[in-house]
């Protein structure tokens, strides 16, 4: 059991998130920085399907009611226990009664916490993943509150024992730039772009602004034009309307050519504007922990780029796994 | 037509693109037709039967459609060898005669609450000094709002693409093209819309299922859910959405006062949809949809 004593800014119960209900207009949800969680949940043993927390900028304080191992990973963030400084990127063993204290993140913008068995919540469309939008899933379908007390499963990596100073390899520790690359595989309706404006989109910074959360990413920097046309029936009038799609996650939108928008794992499933480009799903992870006022790059690579990045990522996660049951 | 690289062509001149690692986009048509959605539907229920192991999700919309794949299952590019026959299977699809349920649905046009919610975006809309209905109204050559309710209210819609959110279907109003009501969407979506707002974009409206971003312009609100996370209505029988494709909807105009006992009755959860089962004829509809609608429409006023 797992008291909830201050909640933090925005934290949720997070896993590898739903498949197949985006038909009906529900996006996957779950860790915004897949590689962060599931790297924390092989540190404590957890099997790959269990849940833990996201946090946003300022974390939870929380009150461990039963012996326990933890990880944090993702966001440089100083997180004590009893007030005692913890490592981030190793699981830590927590005695029943003890407080776990995350801060403010220095770089990056979401930390992971893993607790050994998964937070346990009655999973909705097989995740329990809180898609906030809605109120699906997660602890009543929205952000933890103070007073919320959480229950622990036993989603574990069969024959793991609970031992803290597991450590993920130095190397493949990521670290959280100011200014980003994030590789796109351009596609959709990018055929509605200028020629110039796509060599903008794929040369030009651009800034993340406040409006970023789980649904987009909003980016602010040079505006891009759409090829000038009589509006096809139904699309509307403006050039960056088109009749209602639906949108990938990691896609990008460019909303009356002034503003990108970059759908995440809470995306909206679709709509009207434009899509030009879809952030490859190893970069996805990158881009969740990015803030405001950061810079990004958005660099062009084929389908083939974005499957081997896919497969380089999991490689990654493996040795995680193999050192966390060694 | 130019394309740039990226967008292959299938046969049918289709155009299909990766959603990078994870998603496949194929749009049949930059512009909207009811012959064109049937075949979209045709295709992804031909998709959806073959059962092919790692697609993930099958996602039609009104003239194209997305795909998402496991790709450890199922390699993206390898689904593109499936859709040129798949298309070449679905050719034509003008004489098609769907299933449908015709519902009605209560909707306050030019009410308080989206008013007050446009008000706060302003300087995203194409007209700051109009009201999103005046501006509907004016860019279809009406006089006033109330034509523009009355053209909205009397014709039914077709839910042609159910996405963007849980319960969120986007319906095509059953009139001949040059009928159709068209508004372009926000220059910059908001930020915030009240739930059941009922919203115009492009040619399609929507009821908004939940408060939230928005991008169509907001005509009025609807006084029932379409959405309904416990499922509390006894018409929701144990779904948590209301609309599904094909689903063929009549917006009723109702006032303030009407509008707040439809409220309480949803709210003691005693609401019940008016719901009747019908099949839409393509061709039939096609030959005099006024003549069409009416006789569809009938089945509505019955008690």
């Amino acid at each position: 059991m797992i008291e909830v004593v201050a909640p933090g800014l925005y934290s949720t119960i997070q896993d590898r998130g739903r498949s197949g209900f985006y038909a009906l207009g529900i996006p996957p949800s779950g860790a915004m920085d897949r590689f962060a969680h599931d790297a924390a949940n092989a540190l404590v043993g957890n099997s790959p399907e269990a849940a833990g927390i996201e946090t946003t900028f300022l974390g939870p304080t929380l009150r461990f009611g039963a012996f326990t191992v933890v990880a944090v990973t993702g966001a440089d963030v100083t997180v004590t226990l009893d007030g005692v400084r913890v490592p981030l990127w190793m699981s830590q063993v927590v005695r029943a009664g003890q407080t776990l204290q995350f801060g403010t993140t220095r770089s990056g913008a979401r930390a992971y916490l893993a607790v050994r068995g998964g937070v346990d919540v009655p999973p909705v469309m097989g995740s329990r993943s809180t898609y906030v939008t809605s109120g699906l899933g997660g602890l009543q379908g929205r952000a933890l509150q103070s007073g919320d007390v959480l229950t622990v499963g036993h989603l574990l990596i069969p024959g793991t024992e609970p031992r803290g100073g597991v450590a993920v390899p130095d190397d493949l520790v990521p670290t959280y730039p100011t200014d980003l690359e994030i590789r796109v595989v351009p596609g959709l309706c990018d055929y509605r772009l200028t020629p110039e404006s796509v060599r903008h989109l794929y040369s030009e910074p651009y800034g993340v602004t406040i409006e970023s959360n789980r649904t987009g990413y909003r980016l602010s920097g040079r505006p891009l034009e759409f090829v000038g046309r009589e509006a096809p029936f139904g699309a509307g009038a403006d050039p960056s309307n088109v009749v209602n799609l639906g949108y990938p996650v990691g896609s990008i939108q460019v909303p009356s050519g002034t503003e990108l928008i970059c759908l995440l794992r809470d995306a909206v499933t679709g709509g009207g504007y434009a899509t030009v480009g879809t952030v490859i799903s190893a970069d996805l992870d990158l881009l969740a922990q990015a803030k405001s006022p950061d810079r990004v790059r958005f660099i062009p690579v084929s389908v083939d780029v974005a499957l081997a990045e896919r497969s380089t990522r999991a490689q990654r996660l493996q040795r995680i796994t193999w050192v966390a049951t060694r | 037509m130019t394309d740039s690289a990226s967008a292959t062509r299938l046969e049918d001149g289709s155009r299909y693109s990766f959603g990078a690692d994870e998603f496949v986009f194929v749009e049949l048509s930059e512009e909207m037709s009811l012959q064109t959605t049937l075949r979209v539907i045709a295709i992804t229920d031909g998709l959806r039967d073959d059962d092919v192991p790692g697609l993930l999700d099958i996602c039609p919309a009104h003239v194209s459609y997305m795909l998402r794949v496991d790709p450890e299952v199922l390699d993206p590019r390898d689904v593109v060898v499936l859709l040129g026959d798949l298309h070449r299977r679905c050719g034509d699809s003008s004489e098609l005669t769907i299933h449908a349920r015709l519902i009605e649905l209560p909707v306050f046009y030019d009410d308080p609450w989206t008013r007050e919610a446009l008000m706060r975006f302003r300087d995203r809309h194409q007209a700051p000094e109009l009201t999103d209905l005046q501006y509907c109204a004016r860019i279809n050559g009406f006089n006033d709002s109330e034509e523009l309710i009355k053209a909205h209210s009397s014709a039914p819609f077709i839910a042609t693409f159910i996405g963007f959110m849980p319960g969120n279907a986007e319906s095509y109003q059953l009139v001949p093209r040059a009928r159709q009501l068209e508004a372009p969407k926000y220059l910059r979506p908001r930020t915030d819309t009240p739930d059941r707002a009922l919203g115009h974009g492009g040619a399609f409206t929507t009821i908004y299922p939940v408060q939230g971003a928005g991008g169509f312009q907001l005509l009025g609100r609807c006084a029932v859910p379409v959405f309904d996370v416990d499922h509390r209505l006894p018409d929701f029988a144990g779904e948590m959405v209301l609309p599904r494709a094909g689903d063929i909807f009549k917006y009723r105009p109702i006032d303030h006062e009407e509008y707040l006992l439809i409220r309480a009755s949803v709210e003691e959860t005693s609401y019940r949809y008016k719901i009747r089962e019908t099949t839409f004829d393509l061709a039939a509809f096609t030959v005099d949809p006024d003549a069409y609608n009416k006789h569809l429409l009938e089945a509505l006023s019955d008690d």
